[in-house]
């Protein structure tokens, strides 16, 4: 009975992980509707920048690259929807190629810059060590994490919902062609939405250090994860991401407490491709009064 | 105020409006009148570039517009109400105000206050999301929200379709209030002609995407615009 209970904190913390690689995707997928394959590249980045901190930060680069990172993978999201992606909205199948190609370009300059090995970044000491609960030992590492994604969800549930950007973003998306006559400039809106969404994935990047290793290769590990949450939980739907995240992560854990670890994927796979047989749409759908 | 110069646009290579002249001079209400599928439409999405123009020139106080974005010609203070009450459905009714509000860049709350004036029965209904209003509450609230950035030209497309009489009513009441009282220009297209008649002092029939009587309300005979517009 306690080794089940254990597996709870497992769970959420696996959802946090989730949840958090998936935040950026609600708005640049969930929010824009663009299929950013270079994604999991943007988490690689944010994890690099904690790594070059490290230089000068020591084993503070955790810390320090959070907010580090949020502003430069912001900056090379920016860039991207500039100079490729905007070309190219309405074309979802030309996005899809064109962001994919991105992804395999920046991790060869990553390979090329840091070479192909994995390295690792140091935690703060004082996320060493652990509490034991439940007869499971739960790392500090993991509970940051978790409290890092309470965090990130609240400020983007708070910035979306009250925040004057935040506002023009949802009115975009709700109708873009009556934002612009509302005096929205929506190509701006476009290009904040793209630099929250990347930076936030910076943020997520800067986190998964603190889980392993990481290398060229680590957004290739999250990418397929991440359009999961988002697609389960419904298109830019932030409570229904969560509610993806905690439950996937939830399952994942159990279904490898109860065999081992690639069946557990497996699992989760049927049960999402079941789910969506169902509900195609996610969990949560936007409903309004239909319109004569 | 507003003048449009031999304007040309279509979609693809399909042309709808072959070469428009239009003028809306400041204080007047000027119709756009035409059967279905002749340009009405696509004339003032044209006007209000969310259609770019393919030839001509779209002048605003004698300033050419024709380039400018969408948002910025919102913001130089023309407001548009597009066709079939658009609203953020899932934005509350305040919010749908204010979103258009914070776009001009102001801070106070101002415009919002002074476009719940104009129709009050929304300030019940602030906090519901617009996607749950009725059809004429919505339309209320579309030209609502065209009033937020206190535009000196509105630009109306069929304010008064699939509306039920008494909203109606009220709606042609508060264009005639902003009108009279508050000396707005006006540009619009109407099906319903009597009200077009009510509402305009110049009328513009255009046809298959070309103007073919231009006028007000004295030079058109009694009959001729019915005439004109009978299928």
């Amino acid at each position: 009975m306690h080794a089940l209970l254990g597996q709870l904190p497992v769970g959420l913390s696996i959802g946090a992980v989730l949840l958090l690689v998936a935040l950026g995707l609600n708005f640049t997928f969930g929010q824009m509707g663009v299929v950013n394959m270079a994604h999991g590249e943007f988490l690689m980045a944010g994890a690099y920048t904690a790594f070059v901190l490290q230089a000068w930060f020591g084993a503070q680069s955790v810390l320090v690259g959070l907010p580090v990172a949020f502003v430069v993978v912001g900056l090379m999201g920016l860039a991207l929807e500039r100079g490729l992606i905007r070309h190219f909205y309405g074309r979802p199948l030309d996005t899809l190629l064109l962001t994919w190609g991105v992804s395999l370009i920046l991790q060869q300059v990553a390979r090329d810059v840091f070479g192909a090995p994995n390295v690792d970044v140091a935690a703060p000491g004082w996320l060493a060590g652990g509490v034991d609960a439940a007869g499971v030992r739960l790392h500090y590492s993991r509970l940051f994490i978790l409290a890092l994604a309470v965090l990130c969800v609240l400020a983007v549930g708070w910035y979306l919902a009250r925040s004057r950007t935040g506002r023009q973003m949802r009115a975009v998306t709700q109708n873009r062609q009556l934002a612009a006559c509302s005096g929205i400039d929506t190509a701006r809106v476009d290009q904040i939405t793209f630099f929250i969404g990347s930076g936030v994935a910076g943020v997520a990047g800067v986190a998964l250090t603190l889980i392993g290793p990481i290398g060229p290769t680590l957004g290739s590990t999250y990418i397929v994860d991440a359009f999961l949450v988002v697609v389960v939980g419904g298109l830019g739907q932030l409570r229904g991401a969560v509610l993806a995240a905690a439950v996937l992560g939830l399952l994942n854990a159990y279904a490898e407490f109860w065999s081992d670890a690639s069946l557990a994927k497996v699992v989760v796979f049927a049960v999402i491709i079941a789910f969506l047989q169902v509900r195609p749409q996610g969990l949560f759908v936007l409903r309004s009064r239909a319109l004569t | 105020m507003l003048r449009v110069e031999g304007l040309t646009a279509g979609y693809g290579r399909a042309q709808v409006l072959f070469g428009i002249d239009l003028e809306v001079p400041a204080g007047a209400v000027v119709s756009v009148m035409g059967r279905n599928g002749v340009g009405k439409t696509t004339l003032l999405n044209t006007v209000m570039g969310v259609l770019p123009a393919t030839g001509g020139r779209v002048l605003f106080d004698g300033a050419d517009i024709t380039r400018r974005g969408t948002h910025a010609r919102v913001r130089g203070r023309i407001g548009y109400v597009p066709q079939g009450h658009g609203t953020f459905p899932q934005l509350t009714v305040e919010e749908n105000l204010l979103v258009a509000w914070e776009a001009t860049g102001r801070r106070d709350p101002g415009g919002v206050a002074a476009a719940l004036g104009v129709f009050p029965r929304l300030r019940e209904l602030l906090k519901r999301r617009a996607g749950f209003l009725s059809g004429g509450q919505q339309q209320q609230l579309a030209i609502a929200r065209a009033l937020v950035t206190d535009p000196r030209l509105l630009v109306l497309d069929e304010p008064t379709e699939g509306i039920q009489p008494s909203i109606v009513a009220e709606i042609e009441e508060a264009i005639t209030t902003l009108h009279q009282n508050r000396g707005l220009t006006v540009l619009l297209v109407e099906q319903y002609l009597d009200i077009a008649l009510r509402l305009a002092d110049a009328f513009t029939v255009i046809d298959r995407g070309s103007v073919v009587r231009q006028g007000g309300r004295a030079e058109l005979r009694d009959g001729e615009i019915q005439r004109l517009l009978a299928i």
